[in-house]
């Protein structure tokens, strides 16, 4: 398991924060044209984003073993923020542990390229463990909320996010130089990326509601925009970052852009569920981790499906 | 490594005086209580910062005591008087007359988890003889999850701090004490939780 830094993946984040001073300054010109409109949150958010694509592209270029616990270091506090905001029993402190405990050896399963174990250690092992677990303390009532949402977390939170630490460790292939970490900013930029755009076509064209019972700032143009624009962009990119061939690439762009949303709208649902706005408020602007990785829990593990079946 | 570890919301952080005198009262129901209020202090105000803890329970052994007095800092306090004119409260109100900063559990005990238990009065009795001292309510939540009362194994959840605003002396301590509970009730139901069971 070893990479070192090609000059696309230098180049592609070298435009990435290029898009940065471009919002920076856009948000900039807008408060100077604006002066009485109140763009704090805006502007929080951007310097959000600057602080998180900065640690980002710090971890991916570092070393495999800091990108790798980099990734484990999100599932811990995405893991720790959905356990704070659920209701959980009191008899579950233990049960709780050990699903904090699977988040190591999750991504040492990953570091070993292990991806048997990888694929099962959370869906089978530790599915059947936790209710074990359970059952030994004793506690029977609520005993399938728990163990249900328990697993649920684990799974969007730990098995999902780890995809991405998994795409990290495939090797690259001849004329596919970029490797691992390609194919990760290629899936992580799409799916933000994706974001922003599916607000933006919202904003300026969004009229008809898509799922108003759950999110109902969330249009249909704003839908159809984002999946167009990350159709288009992963058609580009993918040629550089990416094995894909142009249709493939496209068909990516499309499979991220419509899963993103899904998982968008999935915890935007739990968050409704238990009546919270921001699952915490790590992110100035923009929430808590899970606001920020919900699309991901989505976009991981079929972008990651989609490329091992094609090409590994 | 707390914060790391815990992770905290912060609630009002400007409300925190930034010198002494000072008292710092909270819901107590976590070692990690301590802890977490010393860490939204500057770092030059922590010498000057003392929880007030039992003496019963913190100066049970010499080395548990050496760690608590000259470590942590604490004031101690004894729960139970041996003598009747002796003030427990004293080594407290001497500490805020040199312009030290308090942290009270007026709990007493770190009690039921995620239970707000009533509060004793010892902190009308210094606010009454000091009135002049901002006495700032704080409500934590979430401590008595990652490390309940009888518990050795700490279990990772993101903690509530909301500070409100100082309690002012009223002028008796029974209406203070109501003060100072409706407050911390306000605080509570700011967050919103649910009980934990």
């Amino acid at each position: 398991m070893t990479f070192n830094i090609e000059p696309t993946v230098l180049w592609f984040l070298a435009s990435i924060y290029g898009i940065l001073c471009f919002a920076s300054l856009l948000t900039a010109f807008l408060k100077w044209r604006n002066p009485d409109k109140q763009y704090g949150e805006l502007i929080q958010r951007v310097k959000s984003w600057w602080v998180m694509i900065i640690i980002f592209s710090l971890a991916m270029v570092s070393s495999p073993v800091i990108s790798l616990v980099f990734f484990g270091l999100i599932s811990f506090l995405a893991l720790k923020e959905f356990f704070s905001i659920i209701p959980t029993r009191r008899a579950d402190r233990r049960v709780l542990f050990w699903a904090y405990l699977s988040i190591p050896f999750q991504y040492y399963w990953v570091s070993q390229e292990w991806y048997g174990m990888f694929i099962i250690f959370i869906p089978v092992y530790l599915f059947l463990f936790l209710p074990l677990r359970m059952v030994i303390i004793g506690e029977t009532k609520d005993f399938l909320r728990s163990a249900g949402t328990l697993h649920w977390g684990v799974m969007t939170l730990v098995f999902s996010i780890s995809h991405v630490a998994y795409l990290l460790v495939l090797p690259g292939k001849e004329g596919f130089s970029a490797g691992g970490v390609g194919l990760v900013l290629f899936l992580v930029f799409l799916t933000q990326f994706n974001d922003v755009s599916q607000y933006v076509w919202g904003k300026m064209l969004g009229k008809h509601k898509i799922i108003p019972k759950v999110s109902p700032n969330k249009t249909v143009e704003g839908f159809l925009g984002g999946v167009f624009t990350s159709t288009v962009l992963a058609l580009l990119l993918s040629q550089y970052l990416t094995p894909l061939s142009l249709l493939e690439g496209a068909v990516a762009g499309l499979m991220i852009s419509v899963a993103g949303f899904i998982g968008d709208v999935t915890i935007s649902a739990l968050k409704r569920d238990i009546g919270v706005k921001d699952s915490g408020s790590m992110l100035p602007g923009h929430g808590g981790i899970l606001d920020r990785i919900d699309s991901l829990t989505y976009t991981a593990p079929l972008f990651f499906h989609y490329v091992y079946y094609l090409y590994y | 490594m707390v914060l790391f570890v815990l992770g905290l919301n912060v609630r009002r952080r400007e409300k925190l005086p930034l010198k002494g005198p000072a008292i710092f009262i909270a819901n107590h129901n976590s070692h990690l209580d301590t802890m977490v209020l010393m860490t939204l202090l500057p770092k030059q105000l922590l010498p000057i910062a003392h929880p007030v803890a039992a003496a019963d329970y913190f100066l049970r052994n010499p080395l548990l005591a050496w760690f608590a007095l000259k470590i942590i800092g604490i004031i101690p306090m004894k729960r139970n008087r041996e003598r009747k004119q002796e003030n427990p409260l004293q080594p407290c109100i001497d500490a805020l007359n040199n312009d030290q900063i308090l942290i009270f559990f007026p709990e007493g005990s770190r009690g039921e988890p995620e239970n707000l238990s009533n509060f004793k009065g010892g902190i009308a009795r210094i606010a009454e003889q000091l009135p002049n001292v901002p006495v700032i309510p704080i409500l934590l939540h979430g401590l008595g999850k990652s490390l309940p009362k009888g518990e050795a194994l700490l279990v990772p959840f993101f903690c509530d701090v909301f500070i409100g605003e100082p309690i002012i002396w009223t002028g008796n301590r029974k209406s203070y004490m109501e003060k100072i509970h409706t407050e911390m009730e306000a605080l509570s139901k700011e967050g919103g939780f649910s009980a934990w069971e």
